[in-house]
C-alpha cells in the first residue's frame, strides 16, 4: 500500500485516492472549431510513457481535492505532487 | 517404542496431551508441534503425494517443510496446515493430506481482526541477529516492533544446544526479550509472521493468537490478527533454510534435513529414528550427527560429497565411532514406505554402489538465505557461488538485512550484523545511538560455510524429486528445458515447482541450479523468480477479518425502511441500498404481485419509496452556467419553481446519467441522479469544477439522505394529496406538470414536485428524512379509500418501460447516445457547447446503423424474452459468424398492455419499426415485431389525470 502525499493532507494510503489519468490535458477552448481528428485526440488519446508522467489524482476518501502528481511509471515512485493550476515541476527520475 | 529422549527439549513433560492422527490416538506434551509429537511415536509417514500417491513424511521442522500437510478436523475443520507448525493441544484431531484439503462446509465461528501499527524500526525475525538489531534500535529510543513466527524468540538457537556467553542460549535470549518488553514503545509479537512487504514501509503480518489453545481458546478473542504495520525502517533478520540434495527416491518418509533433525532433538526432545545415514555437502550436518549420536542414534555413516572431510570434525566423529566417507554421495534409497536403506557411491562413478541399512537419512545441501521479503521490497538478488544461493544484492534505503538472511552463517558475525544494521536503521529513522548492546559469544563447533554446491546426484530422473509437494522431478525440469524454456519464471509455471504452499522454500534454488546446469549457463546470469506475498499461507478468513457478513459492505436503508420490513416487502440491492422490490400478499409470487401493483397504480393510486434517488444541492453564482455545461439541455433558463428533465453525457457523447433539475432559487438548484450513480455524478461535478473551471462560483453537496422522497402515482394521486395537503391547490391549472411547490403535507413542511416516471398523474413528495415514516403512513391512510398500493422497484421498472423511459445502466452502457435513446429533444441546439456536444458531430455518432432503443412485441403475446437475449435478422440461424443486431435490455409482462413486451437496442432500430426480427431463446427463434419504445399512452393523455 503506497503512500501518496496529498498536497493538502500529507501522506495518506493509496486506497483513499482515485486516479484521473494524464494531467495538463485542457478541455479545448472551442470544441466546435476542432476537426474530428483533433477532437478525437482530446477525447481518446493519452500519453503512455515509461518514466516520469504527470497525472491527475483525487483524494477521494479524504479532502476530496484534485491535484497533480509526477509518477515514475517504472517504479510507481511519486516524484512530485502539486496543486491544480500549477506548472509541472522539474523532476529527476 | 518411543523416540522421546529421557530429558531435554522445551516441552512440559509433566503434562500429557491426547490427540488423534489418521484415526490413531497418540500423546504429546505442551511445547510439541504435531510433527514432533508424531516423530516421538516413530510416525514419519504423514500423507501421500498429490499426483503419484507416494508416501510423504516430515522433511523440515518449520514453515519451510514441503510435505507434512494436514487437515485439522477438530475443534474446527481447517485444511492445508503443516504438522511442523501446528502447536499441539489436547483433543486435536487431524489427518494427513495428499496435496489437497477440504474447506469446511459450515461458517467459521472464530473471530478474526486487524490492527494498525506504526513504528520507526520493524525487525522481522527474533533470532540472534534480529534480537540484537531490535535491542540496539530500542536503546536509541526508536519505536520498535519485533515480529517472529515462532512461539518463542531465539530463531536458530532454538534448534541447537550451544552456549552463548557461557550459559545456555535460552537465558541470553530471555534477557534480551525481557529488556525489549520492558522498554516503552517496543512491541514484541510472537507467533507472528511478516508475510508481505509492500511500498513505503508497509508490512502485513499474521499473528496466530489462539490457534495453539485449541478447544481452550477463549471466546471473544480474535483467533488470528492481521497486523498492518507502517514502518520507517525495516531490518530483515529472516534467517536461512537448509536445502537438501536431490537424488533418486529422495522422497521417502524418514529422509529429512539434518538441521531439522537437530531441532527436533534439542527443541522437542525427539529422535528422528534409530539408525541414520547422514549425507552432506558442508560442515553443519556434522553437528547434527554428533548431537544425535550422543543422544543414542546410531549414525551408520556420514557421506560427505566433498573430496576431503573437515579434519577437526572428522576426528570428533572418529572419537564417537562414526565412519565418514568423503567423496561419496547417496545415489538411491530403498524401502516400501519409510526408508530402509541407502545406496552409496562415489561422486564420480567408478566403484560399485554399496547399500547401508538405516531408518533415517539426514541430508544437508547447504543453506538458502530467506530473501522473500527483501525481494518483495524490490531488492535485487545476487547469486553467491560459494553458498550456492541467491542473497540480497543491493542496499535499500529503508530495508536492511542482517544475520543468515545475508548468507552469513556464523552466529557471532550474525549478531554483529544485527547490531550494525539496528543502529543504522535507528539513525536513518532519526535516532541517535543509545547504549551499545554487547555481542553474544557462542561456543558453536560448526560453520556451514566452505561447502560444495551440489544440486543433485545423477540417477533415475523420474524418481528424483525437486518439489516434493508438487511431485515435480528432475525429469520434469529437463522436459521444460528440452522444450526450449530458458526463463526460471517460465520453467516454474511449466513444472509447477515452487507453486505449492511452501512456495519453493527448499526446492526453488535447487530447481534454478538444475536448470542452469541443463542449459549450460551460469547462475550469476540467471534472474531468480520473483518472490511474492504471502510468505506463508494466510487464510481468507484472516484477510477478511471483521469485514464479513453485515460488516462486509455498508448497508444503506431509507427512513421508511422499517415500514417496508413490517409490511413484508422483499428487497433488492441497488448499490449499497436495500430497496423494496415488491410487496407480496399471501400466495403471491413476483409475477402476480407486480401485475397487481401495476394495475392498482394505473387504475387508482400507488406509491413507492424513492428516497434512494441521488440528490445534489448545487449552489453559487455560476450554478446555471455550470449545469448548462453538464447537461445536454439548457438549465440556466429554467424558472424558479420549475423542473426540467436532463441528460448528462461524457466528453465522448455517451449518456452517463439522467434525472431532474429543479430550480430552487436564483443561485440554487437541486438535481437528482440515478440511485446507483449518486456518488459518481458528484465526483464528476467536482472533477470539472476543480480541474477545468475553478473560476466558476459553484458548490455541490450530496443531500440524498436528508430527504425522504415518496412518489405518489396514479389517477387518484391528486385526491390523496389534496387530503393530506389542505393548503395546497392541487388543480391542474395551479399545479402544472414539471413544477414544484413548498407546502405542508400531513402537518410537516414538504416540497412537492409534479413529475412522473410512469406516465400517470404523479407527485413526488419530499420531506426531511426524520418525518419520512409519518408522512408515508399519512398517505397510506388518506389513500385507503382508493385502495392505495405500495409498490417496489419491479413495478416501477414495468411502469417506466411501458412508457419507453430508459434506465441508465440497463438500457445504456458506455456506448449509447441521447439520440440512440430517441432523446434528441433533450439535446440543446442553442447552447454553444456542453460536455459531449462536439462528439455528436463525429462521423461515428452519425452512422445510420447505430444501435437504437426500440420496443419489441413478441408475436406470441405470452412469450417473455430473457433480458440480455441477442437479436438476429432471420428465422433460421445461418452458419457462424451470425450477425447480431442488438440485445434485449428490459422485458416484462404488462398488465396495462395485457401481454409481454420488451425494450431493446437494435441496429438501425428507428428505421426498423414494423419489421419482424428474431430472438434466439434456447433452441427456438422467437419472432418479435419492432415498435416505438413508447408502448402505453403514446399521446400522454394520462399525465394530467
Amino acid at each position: 500500500m503506497q503512500l501518496i502525499p496529498c498536497p493538502w493532507c500529507g501522506p495518506r494510503e493509496e486506497a483513499e485516492f482515485h486516479y484521473g489519468g494524464q494531467a495538463h490535458v485542457a478541455y479545448p477552448e472551442d470544441p466546435s472549431a476542432l476537426t474530428d481528428e483533433e477532437w478525437a485526440q482530446y477525447v481518446f488519446f493519452r500519453e503512455n510513457p515509461s518514466g516520469p508522467f504527470a497525472e491527475r489524482w483525487s483524494h477521494n476518501a479524504g479532502c476530496r481535492r484534485w491535484f497533480n502528481a509526477v509518477r515514475d511509471t517504472r517504479t510507481h515512485d511519486l516524484l512530485a505532487v502539486y496543486r491544480v493550476g500549477e506548472p509541472m515541476p522539474e523532476v529527476i527520475a | 517404542m518411543t523416540f522421546r529422549t529421557p530429558t531435554g527439549g522445551a516441552i512440559d513433560r509433566d503434562t500429557l496431551l491426547h490427540f488423534t492422527f489418521n484415526g490413531q490416538s497418540y500423546t504429546g506434551h505442551p511445547g510439541d508441534t504435531l510433527a514432533s509429537a508424531l516423530l516421538a511415536h516413530g510416525v514419519h509417514e504423514v500423507g501421500g503425494s498429490v499426483k503419484l500417491g507416494r508416501p510423504r513424511g516430515i522433511v523440515a521442522a518449520g514453515s519451510e517443510d514441503p510435505t507434512s500437510l494436514v487437515q485439522i478436523e477438530a475443534p474446527f475443520s481447517e485444511p492445508m496446515l503443516l504438522a511442523t507448525t501446528v502447536e499441539l493441544y489436547d483433543g486435536l484431531v487431524a489427518r494427513g493430506l495428499a496435496g489437497q484439503g477440504k474447506l469446511a462446509a459450515e461458517p467459521d465461528p472464530a473471530r478474526y481482526d486487524a490492527k494498525h501499527e506504526h513504528c520507526d524500526v520493524l525487525v522481522v525475525g527474533a533470532g540472534p541477529a534480529g534480537l540484537v538489531a531490535a535491542l540496539t534500535a530500542a536503546r536509541s529510543g526508536a519505536r520498535v516492533v519485533l515480529v517472529d513466527e515462532q512461539n518463542q524468540a531465539g530463531g536458530a538457537l532454538l534448534g541447537v544446544d550451544e552456549y552463548v556467553d557461557e550459559r545456555p542460549s535460552a537465558e541470553w535470549v530471555a534477557d534480551v526479550v525481557a529488556e525489549l518488553k520492558s522498554t516503552p514503545g517496543v512491541l514484541v509479537l510472537e507467533r507472528t509472521t511478516a508475510f508481505g512487504m509492500y511500498q513505503d514501509g508497509f508490512v502485513l503480518a499474521l499473528e496466530k493468537r489462539t490457534d495453539h489453545l485449541g478447544f481452550a481458546a477463549p471466546e471473544g478473542v480474535a483467533r488470528q490478527r492481521v497486523w498492518r504495520i507502517r514502518t520507517r525502517q525495516t531490518v530483515l533478520a529472516t534467517g536461512a533454510h537448509e536445502r537438501p540434495v536431490v537424488f533418486a527416491d529422495n522422497d521417502r518418509p524418514g529422509i529429512m534435513l539434518a538441521s531439522s533433525a537437530r531441532t527436533f532433538l534439542h527443541r522437542y526432545g525427539v529422535l528422528p529414528g534409530s539408525r541414520a545415514v547422514v549425507f552432506t555437502t558442508n560442515d553443519s550436518a556434522y553437528c547434527a550427527a554428533i548431537d544425535l549420536a550422543e543422544s543414542g542414534v546410531d549414525i551408520a555413516l556420514i557421506v560427505d560429497a566433498r573430496h576431503e572431510a573437515p579434519a577437526r570434525l572428522a576426528t570428533e566423529c572418529a572419537a564417537r565411532g562414526i565412519e565418514v566417507r568423503a567423496g561419496h554421495v547417496v545415489v538411491g534409497t530403498e524401502g516400501a514406505g519409510r526408508v530402509t536403506g541407502v545406496r552409496i557411491g562415489p561422486l564420480a562413478p567408478a566403484s560399485p554402489d554399496i547399500t547401508v541399512a538405516c531408518d533415517t537419512v539426514l541430508v544437508s545441501g547447504g543453506w538458502n538465505p530467506v530473501v522473500s521479503l527483501f525481494s518483495q521490497a524490490r531488492g535485487k538478488l545476487r547469486y553467491d557461488a560459494e553458498l550456492g544461493a541467491f542473497v540480497p544484492g543491493e542496499e535499500l534505503s529503508t530495508v536492511r538485512v542482517a544475520g543468515s538472511a545475508t548468507g552469513e552463517l556464523d552466529l557471532n558475525a550474525c549478531a554483529r550484523q544485527g547490531r550494525d544494521v539496528g543502529s543504522e536503521a535507528a539513525a536513518a529513522a532519526g535516532f541517535a545511538p543509545g547504549g551499545q548492546v554487547p555481542l553474544p559469544v557462542s561456543d558453536s563447533r560448526c560453520t556451514a560455510r566452505s561447502g560444495l554446491v551440489l544440486w543433485r546426484v545423477p540417477g533415475d530422473d523420474d524418481a528424483s524429486f525437486v518439489d516434493l509437494q508438487r511431485d515435480s522431478t528432475v525429469a520434469d525440469v529437463l522436459r521444460a528445458t528440452g522444450a526450449g524454456l530458458r526463463s526460471l519464471e517460465h520453467i516454474k509455471r511449466y513444472t509447477t515447482i515452487g507453486t505449492a504452499h511452501d512456495q519453493g522454500k527448499t526446492s526453488g534454488m535447487i530447481a534454478a541450479g538444475i536448470v542452469a546446469e541443463a542449459l549450460g549457463v551460469e547462475l550469476e546470469d540467471q534472474r531468480p523468480t520473483t518472490f511474492r506475498p504471502p510468505y506463508t499461507s494466510v487464510s481468507f478468513a484472516a484477510l477478511a477479518g471483521r469485514d464479513r457478513g453485515e460488516l462486509h459492505d455498508p448497508v444503506r436503508v431509507t427512513a421508511i425502511h422499517p415500514w417496508h420490513v413490517a409490511h413484508g416487502a422483499l428487497f433488492e440491492d441497488v448499490g449499497q441500498w436495500k430497496r423494496p422490490w415488491y410487496y407480496p400478499k399471501p400466495g403471491e409470487d413476483l409475477h402476480t404481485a407486480v401485475l397487481r401493483e401495476c394495475r392498482a397504480t394505473r387504475e387508482s393510486v400507488g406509491m413507492m419509496d424513492g428516497s434512494t434517488l441521488g440528490k445534489i444541492d448545487v449552489q453559487g453564482r455560476d450554478a446555471g452556467k455550470f449545469l448548462d455545461m453538464l447537461y445536454t439541455n439548457m438549465m440556466s433558463t429554467l424558472k424558479v419553481g420549475k423542473i426540467r428533465y436532463g441528460v448528462m453525457c461524457g466528453v465522448d457523447g455517451m449518456v452517463i446519467d439522467d434525472g431532474t433539475v429543479i430550480r430552487v432559487g436564483d443561485e440554487r438548484y437541486l438535481i437528482t441522479t440515478t440511485t446507483g450513480n449518486a456518488a459518481k455524478i458528484l465526483d464528476w461535478m467536482e472533477e470539472w469544477l476543480q480541474t477545468e473551471w475553478p473560476h466558476l462560483d459553484v458548490h455541490c453537496t450530496s443531500v440524498t439522505e436528508h430527504w425522504a422522497t415518496i412518489p405518489l402515482v396514479g389517477p387518484r394521486s391528486r385526491d390523496v394529496l389534496a387530503a393530506v395537503a389542505p393548503s395546497l391547490d392541487v388543480s391542474n391549472e395551479a399545479f402544472e406538470f414539471m413544477t414544484w411547490h413548498d407546502t405542508v403535507v400531513a402537518g410537516v413542511p414538504a416540497r412537492v414536485c409534479r413529475i412522473s416516471f410512469s406516465g400517470e398523474l404523479a407527485y413526488e413528495i419530499n420531506v426531511t428524512a426524520w418525518h419520512g415514516i409519518a408522512v408515508w403512513e399519512a398517505l397510506m391512510a388518506a389513500g385507503e379509500q382508493y385502495g392505495i398500493t405500495p409498490y417496489g422497484t419491479e413495478t416501477m421498472h414495468v411502469l417506466r418501460a411501458e412508457k419507453g423511459y430508459p434506465i441508465i445502466g440497463q438500457e445504456t452502457d458506455a456506448t449509447v447516445t441521447p439520440q440512440d435513446l430517441g432523446m434528441s429533444w433533450a439535446v440543446s441546439k442553442k447552447k454553444p457547447d456542453f460536455i459531449g456536444k462536439r462528439s455528436f458531430a463525429r462521423a461515428e455518432n452519425n452512422r445510420t446503423d447505430r444501435k437504437q432503443l426500440v420496443g419489441l412485441l413478441p408475436v406470441d403475446p405470452s412469450v417473455l424474452l430473457p433480458e440480455g437475449s441477442q437479436i438476429v435478422e432471420t428465422d433460421r440461424l445461418p452458419e457462424p459468424p451470425v450477425r447480431m443486431l442488438g440485445h434485449v435490455t428490459s422485458s416484462y409482462p404488462s398488465a396495462a398492455l395485457g401481454r409481454t413486451f420488451a425494450l431493446a437496442l437494435v441496429r438501425s432500430g428507428h428505421e426498423r419499426i414494423g419489421e419482424t426480427l428474431f430472438v434466439p431463446v434456447e433452441d427456438a427463434l422467437v419472432p418479435v415485431t419492432v415498435t416505438e419504445s413508447v408502448l402505453y399512452d403514446k399521446e400522454g393523455a394520462r399525465r394530467d389525470g
